[in-house]
C-alpha cells in the first residue's frame, strides 16, 4: 500500500481537468456541438480579419446591393462594401465586448457578492442598496442612459453591459458565499492556518466558479445583443465600423425593398452566436464542477 | 505526567433577545449597551486538564455545550471569560479572528464529525492534507510533497488515492484525509469530534484502532468528543460528562461508567442500548450484576418504600430513576 | 403460538436505473411479521433495508422498480395493488416513522393540524372532532401542554418532539402494522430511549405489529423479538433474537456482533468488517453477495443461496455457516 517505487505521478489540475473535458464531451452530443461552434466563432474572431476576402471597409460604388453571388458570398451593402467581410470582421468586436463584459461583471459581482455573503455586515448592506438601485432601473434603459451620458464608445458599452448584469452576479455570488460561510471545510481552513480574506480566495470563490460560469456563459450572449440593440438605436458603435448590430440596423431599411442579404446575415450570426452560447453554459458546468466527474 | 491544556473557569456566553428591529436594538444600546441583555452560557464556569499523551472523553447531548466548548478550545470562536493555558501560554487573550495566523496554531488541531463536509469539494485530498503544512510550516515544493505523503501513509492512505477529489472516496477514506489533515503538523493536542459518527459500524473499528496507534506514535493528547459511550469507555483514560454548559462528573472513564454516580451520568449510561439476550429486566440499568439474571428481586420494604432490586440498600440515597431523571429536567 | 403472519414479503427483489447503470438494490428479500410482533430489520448503509420498506409502502423513487415478489398484507398483495387499494391501506393499516423527524413534517403547518389532517383523511373523523382528538394523540404521546403545543410549528419543536409528533401522526388511525426507519437516529440517546420505549408502549396497547429498522444492533436487540439481518440487498438471517445474539450462524452476523462497541471489552478487541459492499451496478455478481469478504469461503458458495433452517424459526442465507455452540470470539476466522 505504500510501495514508494510504485508512486503513481500526482496528476496535475490541468490534465485531469482535460481528461474530464473529453469524457463530458464525448458524453453530451449537444455540448459537442457548442463547443464545436464556438470554437469556429474563436477561429474567426482572431483571424478574421486577416483572411478576408475584401477589406471591410472600402466601399465601391459600381457594386452597390448586390445580392449573394460567387464573388461575394454575402452580397454587398449600400455602399458596395462586401457583407461576408464585414460579418467575419464584426466577430471580433462582438466577442470581445461580449468577453470583456462578462469578465468585469464576474470580477466585480462575484467579488462584491462573495465578500458580502461571507462577512455580512455593513458589507452585505451597502452591496445590496448598490444591486437595489440598479435593479430599480428597466435594465436596457440604464445602458442607454450610460452610453448616453459617458459617450458611445466601445469600452463605454463594456461598462455599460457589466453595471447592468451586476445585481445579478451579485446576489448568486453572495447567496453562495452565505451557504458555505458555515461549512465545516471553512472551519477546517481556519484550523490550518488561513486567514479571513485567504479563505474567501482560496476556499469560497473557487466553489462559487462553477455556479457563475454558467450564468456567464448566458451573459456573454446578453453582452452581445444588449451591444447591437444599443447599435441600433444609434446608441452603439459608430459607423463605419462593422458590427452586427449596426449592420442589422442599417440593413433593416432594405428589408422592405427586398435587399434581404443586408439584415439577414449579420442578424443570423448573431443568432447563432448568442444560441451557441446559451447551449455552452450548461456544458462548461459539467466540465467545471468537480462533484461531476466520475 | 506534564500538564498540557490547563483550562479554568472558562465560559461563553451569547447573548439573547433584542429581537432584529433597529429601534430596539438602537435603544438598548443607547442605554447601556449588550450588559443589558439577558445571556445563555452555553459554557458555564468550565475547568478541565489534559495532561501530555492522555485520552480525555467529553459527552453530553445536544445542547449541553459541548461543540461551543471544542470551538472556545480550539480557539475557533472568542470566550466570554476564563483562561486557556497551552503548556503554560495563555491563548484565551488573543481573539479568535487573528488567531489563524498565531505561532502555537499548528498544536491545536481538529478531527471533523463529517469528514465530507470538513474537506473543500474544490479540493483533492493532496491539496486537504497539504494546507496546514503550506500555511503553518511554510513547506514547498518537493518537501511538501514527501512530507504528505508520509502522512497519508501513518493514516493508511494510498498515495494514488491523493489526486482524488472528496466525492470520489469512500466513508473511511475521507475520514483518513481528514485525520491526516490534522495530524501534518504533528499538533500536541488533537481534538475529535465524534470522528466515526458518520461512519458504518464495519469501517469504524479500524479508524479507531488507527487514532490509536497514531496517539502512541507521535505521543499526542486526545480530546474525544462523542455522544457514543461505548467508543469513550473503549477509547479513554478520563471523561468528563458536560450538562447545560457545566461539567457534572469527571473521572476515569471505565469508573465513571461502571458506577456513575451523578444522576444525569446515571440516566446516560442507563439509556446506552446494550446487547440482550433477552427482552432484559435489568435491560437498561446501569448495575445488571448476574444476581439479577439468576434471582428476579422482591418487592420489599425498605424505610418507607418497596423496592424490588437487591442493590437497593447501597443506593437508597443516590438512587434516582435513570431514565426519569433526564425526562423530569426538560421535555425531551 | 402461532398467530397469521400481518405483513409477508416473499421474494422481493428491486432494481434501480441510474445513469451508471442497473443497481440491484434487493435480491429476493423474505421475511415475515405477525400482529403484535416487533421485528428489527438490521444491515448497514447500503444494505437495502431502508428500500426494503419504502417498496412495501409504495413509496419508491421514480427509477426504482420492483421486478419480483411479494408483500402480501391482509390478503392484497401491496406491491400489484392499484393506487386506490395502497392508498386504502397506507396510512391506515400501515403506517411508516421516517428518520429526520424534522424535514418529514411539514415545515409550515403547525403540527396539530398534521394529525388532523390524518385523522379526517384516514380515521374517518368528522372535522370538527378531529383538532380535539389530535391533542389527545400529543398528549398520548407524552407531549407536555398538548394544546398550546398542538398550535406549534416544527421548527419550534426538538428533535425529540418532532419524533413524537411523527410517532402520533403515525398512530392517529390505529394502523396494525408500523414500519419504523431509523426512527432515532440523530436523538440523544437519552431522548432515544424514551422515544424506543413510547414506541413499544404503544405497540403493546394497541397490539400493532412493528418492523423496526436500523444499523444498531445492540438496539435492535433490545427492542424486538427477531432479528432479519440484512446485506448487500440480501437477507442473510433471520432468527429470535436470543438465538441470533447467542448463537450468529452467519459470518457477517457474527462480524457486526463483534464490531459493536458494546461487545468489546478493549479497543484491540473490536473488530472491523473486511473488504467493503461489492458493487451492485455489476452485472457478474456472485449469488452470495458477502463470498467475497467471506473467510469462510468455499466452493458450495458459487451456487444460489440456500435457505437453511438451523434451528425452529433461525433461517441463515449460507453454503457454510457457523457451528453452533461456539463461543463467538472463535467464531470468526474459524473454518
Amino acid at each position: 500500500m505504500t510501495d514508494t517505487t510504485a508512486v503513481a505521478p500526482r496528476q496535475s489540475p490541468l490534465a485531469s481537468l482535460l481528461r474530464h473535458s473529453r469524457h463530458v464531451l464525448a458524453e453530451n452530443p449537444v455540448t459537442s456541438f457548442a463547443f464545436a461552434l464556438f470554437l469556429l466563432i474563436l477561429l474567426a474572431a482572431l483571424f478574421g480579419p486577416q483572411m478576408v476576402p475584401y477589406d471591410p471597409l472600402a466601399s465601391n460604388t459600381a457594386q452597390t446591393l448586390k445580392p449573394p453571388n460567387a464573388q461575394h458570398w454575402f452580397g454587398t451593402d449600400q455602399l458596395g462594401r462586401d457583407v461576408f467581410s464585414r460579418v467575419t470582421v464584426a466577430t471580433r468586436l462582438d466577442f470581445f465586448i461580449a468577453v470583456a463584459s462578462v469578465a468585469l461583471v464576474f470580477l466585480m459581482g462575484g467579488l462584491a457578492g462573495v465578500a458580502a455573503g461571507f462577512f455580512g455586515g455593513w458589507i452585505d448592506r451597502v452591496v445590496g442598496r448598490i444591486a437595489d438601485t440598479i435593479m430599480a432601473f428597466p435594465l436596457f434603459v440604464l445602458a442607454m442612459g450610460i452610453v448616453a451620458a459617458l459617450g458611445n464608445t466601445v469600452q463605454n458599452i463594456v461598462l455599460a453591459t457589466a453595471i447592468v448584469n451586476f445585481p445579478l452576479y451579485a446576489r448568486i455570488a453572495r447567496t453562495e458565499a452565505n451557504v458555505r460561510r458555515e461549512a465545516g471545510f471553512v472551519e477546517a481552513a481556519r484550523l490550518s492556518g488561513n486567514a479571513n480574506w485567504r479563505i474567501l480566495i482560496g476556499q469560497i470563490l473557487p466553489n462559487v466558479f462553477p455556479i457563475l460560469v454558467v450564468q456567464m456563459s448566458l451573459t456573454m450572449g446578453y453582452a452581445i445583443l444588449n451591444a447591437a440593440g444599443l447599435s441600433f438605436i444609434g446608441l452603439g458603435v459608430r459607423p463605419p465600423t462593422p458590427e452586427w448590430g449596426i449592420m442589422v440596423a442599417e440593413g433593416a431599411a432594405f428589408m422592405v425593398s427586398g435587399q434581404w442579404w443586408n439584415a439577414f446575415f449579420p442578424g443570423a450570426a448573431l443568432m447563432i452566436t448568442v444560441f451557441c452560447f446559451n447551449l455552452l453554459g450548461d456544458g462548461l458546468r459539467d466540465i467545471v464542477d468537480p462533484r461531476r466527474r466520475t | 505526567m506534564t500538564v498540557l491544556l490547563d483550562v479554568e473557569h472558562l465560559s461563553k456566553f451569547f447573548p439573547v433577545g433584542g429581537g432584529p428591529n433597529q429601534l430596539a436594538r438602537l435603544k438598548r444600546r443607547l442605554s447601556g449597551g449588550a450588559e443589558r441583555l439577558p445571556k445563555v452560557y452555553a459554557v458555564d464556569n468550565v475547568s478541565l486538564i489534559i495532561k501530555k499523551g492522555e485520552t480525555v472523553g467529553l459527552v453530553g447531548e445536544s445542547g449541553c455545550g459541548k461543540s461551543t466548548l471544542v470551538r472556545a478550545l480550539t480557539r475557533l470562536i472568542d470566550v466570554s471569560g476564563g483562561s486557556i493555558k497551552l503548556g503554560g501560554r495563555e491563548l484565551a487573550l488573543k481573539p479568535a479572528r487573528v488567531f489563524a495566523r498565531d505561532r502555537d496554531r499548528a498544536r491545536i488541531q481538529m478531527v471533523f464529525q463529517d469528514a465530507g463536509d470538513s474537506i473543500n469539494p474544490r479540493f483533492t485530498a493532496f491539496d486537504a492534507i497539504a494546507d496546514p503544512l503550506r500555511r503553518l510550516r511554510h513547506t514547498r515544493g518537493k518537501t511538501l510533497k514527501e512530507r504528505v505523503e508520509v502522512v497519508a501513509g501513518q493514516c493508511g492512505l494510498p498515495p494514488v488515492l491523493l489526486s482524488r477529489f472528496p466525492h470520489q472516496l469512500s466513508g473511511g477514506q475521507r475520514a483518513r484525509v481528514g485525520i491526516a489533515r490534522a495530524i501534518a503538523t504533528e499538533p500536541d493536542l488533537l481534538v475529535l469530534d465524534e470522528p466515526t459518527a458518520a461512519l458504518d459500524v464495519s469501517v469504524q473499528a479500524v479508524i479507531l484502532q488507527l487514532l490509536q496507534q497514531l496517539r502512541r506514535d507521535l505521543g499526542m493528547s486526545y480530546l474525544f468528543v462523542s455522544h457514543d459511550l461505548s467508543l469513550v469507555r473503549l477509547l479513554c483514560d478520563h471523561v468528563m460528562v458536560m450538562y447545560l454548559g457545566k461539567i457534572v462528573e469527571l473521572g476515569p472513564a471505565r469508573a465513571v461508567f461502571e458506577r456513575p454516580w451523578h444522576p444525569y451520568t446515571q440516566a446516560l449510561v442507563a439509556a446506552v442500548p446494550r446487547f440482550a439476550l433477552e427482552p432484559q429486566p435489568f435491560g437498561r440499568c446501569p448495575i445488571g450484576a448476574s444476581d439479577c439474571k439468576s434471582k428476579a428481586p422482591v418487592l420489599r420494604r425498605i424505610g418507607s418504600r418497596h423496592v424490588a432490586c437487591h442493590f437497593a440498600e447501597e443506593f437508597v440515597v443516590q438512587r434516582v430513576g435513570p431514565v426519569h431523571a433526564a425526562q423530569a429536567t426538560r421535555q425531551i | 403460538m402461532t398467530a397469521p403472519p400481518a405483513l409477508c414479503v416473499d421474494r422481493l427483489s428491486v432494481e434501480f436505473r441510474t445513469r451508471s447503470g442497473l443497481v440491484r438494490a434487493l435480491d429476493d428479500v423474505t421475511f415475515s411479521v405477525r400482529r403484535s410482533e416487533t421485528i428489527a430489520l438490521v444491515g448497514e448503509s447500503g444494505s437495502g433495508k431502508s428500500v426494503t420498506a419504502y417498496a412495501i409502502m409504495g413509496l419508491l423513487d421514480p427509477a426504482g422498480r420492483v421486478t419480483n415478489g411479494q408483500a402480501m398484507f391482509d390478503g392484497i398483495d401491496l406491491l400489484a395493488a392499484s393506487p386506490k387499494q395502497l392508498a386504502a391501506v397506507r396510512g391506515r393499516q400501515i403506517s411508516m416513522i421516517f428518520q429526520n423527524p424534522r424535514t418529514a413534517l411539514n415545515p409550515i403547518r403547525p403540527v396539530g393540524r398534521q394529525i388532523a389532517d390524518v385523522l379526517i383523511r384516514h380515521g374517518k373523523v368528522p372535522a370538527r372532532e378531529a383538532p380535539q382528538q389530535a391533542v389527545e394523540m400529543l398528549r398520548a404521546v407524552g407531549i407536555s401542554d398538548p394544546g398550546r403545543r398542538a398550535s406549534a410549528y416544527p421548527f419550534e419543536m426538538s428533535g425529540g418532539m418532532c419524533q413524537r409528533v411523527m410517532i402520533a401522526i403515525a398512530l392517529a388511525a390505529k394502523p396494525s402494522l408500523l414500519i419504523a426507519d431509523e426512527p432515532t437516529t440523530g436523538l440523544d440517546v437519552t431522548t432515544q430511549a424514551v422515544i424506543m420505549d413510547l414506541i413499544s408502549d404503544l405497540a403493546t396497547e394497541r397490539g400493532m405489529a412493528t418492523i423496526f429498522i436500523t444499523h444498531d444492533l445492540a438496539l435492535a436487540s433490545q427492542r424486538a423479538r427477531r432479528v432479519v439481518v440484512m446485506h448487500a440487498g440480501h437477507v442473510v438471517e433471520n432468527a429470535p433474537t436470543a438465538d441470533l445474539c447467542a448463537e450468529p450462524r452467519h459470518p457477517y452476523t457474527a462480524e457486526l456482533i463483534a464490531a459493536t462497541p458494546d461487545s468489546a471489552a478493549s479497543l484491540d478487541d473490536l473488530a472491523a468488517i473486511p473488504g467493503s459492499l461489492p458493487d451492485l451496478r455489476r452485472t457478474d455478481l456472485p449469488p452470495c453477495r458477502y463470498s467475497e469478504r467471506c473467510p469462510r469461503k468455499t466452493e458450495l458458495c458459487a451456487q444460489p443461496l440456500p435457505q437453511t433452517a438451523v434451528g425452529a424459526e433461525h433461517i441463515v442465507a449460507c453454503w457454510n455457516p457457523l457451528p453452533a455452540h461456539v463461543p463467538l470470539k472463535l467464531a470468526i476466522g474459524a473454518s
